[in-house]
């Protein structure tokens, strides 16, 4: 499987209808590193380029056939497309020869090479689901393990680059669709309390991102003194939590402010059937906004996983690689607008043919 | 939902208490909320104050000695480290260990790793991270008032400590 492949579908942790609601998916990622050689960020090319091989050499004794790129071969287009679908860090994608990433079919397993560790696992599952994704990347860890020496101490845990990541390692994530706090204006306070217990607040593409389109990835900030199942039921617990916030914000909004959202979804729809200029940041706003009007049941001829993929669909470079052409800026917006007419012309087509 | 308070109006207010995984949960009226003196404009800043975890301190900078300690292995300064706030290898947490104790503390609240243990790690790493588990569980049996429990998870510990001097001392007969 290629990456021209990886486009024209999208990746398992998708939602399959276990991710219906705010919660979207949920993401495991253990951060490792090989005992006596130098972190990534320190260490020669030849050092990065020693780990590189033995983890394609790990790999390769893997059956299952994972995708393996190296980012010094990657063309720029392919490095974006990956970090597009959450496979990558715009951090990893910046990086050259010896760094890379290994991907399973389903996208639901990648494996980053010198990115700030030496091995970064990431698992992905749609919907609330923390503990599958830790069972998955549990298990690659142990794969990887039995053919690497971890840099590990019994009172610090798995020794990372950044010591905010020392013990276990794990970055536990929730991404969820929070449009009902956001209009009733109630995400700031959410954001401050979550910051305070020890859980942090991300936008869509994690670190140092905006939360476009009302996405947000609430994630453990605690590495150390819990085990992985107390972090993942911790987080798990105010997820839950958030997700009562959001559906009784949701409530709130349907009970007051009913014919304004009403109007707001079906304005989403008429401009995503009609515009003819669409900036990314404006599509992800829309989408959100059609998304929400699906779960109050405002509009039924979507389905929730068509619109959490057009979330990825209408990214850059996804656009770039479906066209098969580079596009600039301005031209991308025209594009972008005439796939989500299309997409909307189908839907209603589809549904009137019902 | 019901004010939990006046029985009343509506629940607008929700609040979230988590105490070592127990969740308690408080529904108020705006009014009886007010009253309270429930500061409305940061809700889920309660459960904060509630957990009685205060900000993190901030650190000081100029902790440590006036000379500059580096890394033996990678040869990393600490001057370095602090620009970067990265480590050069595994090695720097034993060269920079009197900083970063503080600064893991001071992050994770904690400075025992109590999670996965790799199979290639020997039975020293298992007992050590049994040991602090079963000393967050005294602490936990000591804050129930279970002291009979406390006692036994004592010995245990007590055990397991023996063990790990039986097999330290049986390597150095063996080297």
């Amino acid at each position: 499987m290629t990456l021209d492949d990886m486009v024209r579908r999208h990746g398992s942790w998708i939602s399959t209808g276990l991710g219906e609601g705010p919660a979207i998916s949920s993401r495991i990622r253990l951060a490792r590193n090989v005992e006596k050689y130098t972190f990534p960020g320190w260490a020669s090319e030849e050092e990065k380029c020693t780990i590189w091989d033995r983890t394609v050499e790990i790999f390769e004794s893997i059956k299952t056939p994972f995708i393996q790129l190296g980012m010094g071969e990657a063309s720029d287009l392919d490095k974006e497309i990956l970090f597009e679908r959450h496979l990558i860090s715009q951090d990893l994608a910046r990086k050259d020869v010896g760094c890379g990433v290994f991907v399973s079919p389903d996208e639901s397993l990648s494996v980053m090479v010198n990115e700030e560790d030496h091995i970064r696992i990431q698992s992905l599952q749609p919907g609330l689901n923390l503990m599958a994704a830790w069972k998955d990347a549990d298990q690659i860890d142990d794969q990887l393990e039995s053919n690497l020496t971890y840099a590990f101490s019994p009172k610090l845990g798995y020794l990372t680059s950044c010591p905010s990541n020392v013990g276990t390692g794990m970055r536990a994530s929730v991404m969820l669709h929070l449009p009902g706090l956001v209009f009733m204006e109630e995400m700031d306070p959410v954001i401050n309390g979550i910051s305070k217990i020890g859980l942090a607040v991300r936008g869509m593409w994690g670190e140092g991102t905006e939360a476009a389109g009302n996405m947000f990835q609430i994630s453990n900030q605690i590495t150390m003194g819990r085990r992985e199942d107390e972090i993942i039921a911790h987080l798990e617990q105010i997820v839950c939590e958030l997700i009562d916030h959001e559906n009784n914000a949701r409530l709130r909004l349907m009970n007051d402010r009913a014919p304004t959202i009403e109007d707001l979804v079906a304005r989403a729809r008429g401009i995503l059937s009609n515009a003819r200029l669409m900036t990314s940041a404006e599509a992800l706003n829309l989408l959100s906004t059609l998304r929400l009007g699906l779960d109050l049941g405002m509009v039924d001829q979507f389905s929730q996983r068509e619109i959490d993929m057009l979330f990825i669909a209408i990214q850059p470079a996804h656009l770039q690689k479906v066209n098969n052409k580079t596009l600039e800026p301005d031209d991308r917006d025209i594009v972008r607008a005439e796939m989500l007419r299309n997409f909307m012309e189908d839907r209603t087509k589809n549904n009137d043919l019902d | 939902m019901n004010c939990e308070c006046c029985h009343k109006k509506d629940a607008t207010i929700h609040l979230t208490q988590v105490i070592d995984g127990n969740v308690k949960k408080l529904n108020l009226c705006q009014e009886c909320a007010l009253e309270s003196g429930i500061d409305l404009n940061s809700p889920i800043s309660i459960t904060d104050v509630l957990l009685g975890l205060g900000a993190q301190p901030a650190l000081n900078p100029s902790i440590g000695t006036e000379f500059d300690l580096s890394c033996s292995r990678c040869q990393m300064t600490r001057a370095e480290f602090k620009k970067r706030a990265r480590l050069g290898c595994p090695e720097c947490y034993n060269a920079f260990m009197g900083e970063l104790n503080a600064l893991t503390k001071a992050m994770h609240h904690s400075a025992q790793h109590v999670g996965k243990i790799p199979a290639r790690q020997g039975n020293t790493a298992r007992i050590t991270a049994q040991i602090a588990a079963l000393q967050k569980d005294i602490e936990v049996a000591i804050a129930k008032e279970q002291y009979e429990m406390a006692a036994n998870l004592r010995d245990k510990i007590k055990a397991l400590r023996t063990s790990v001097h039986a097999s330290v001392k049986e390597g150095s007969h063996d080297a």
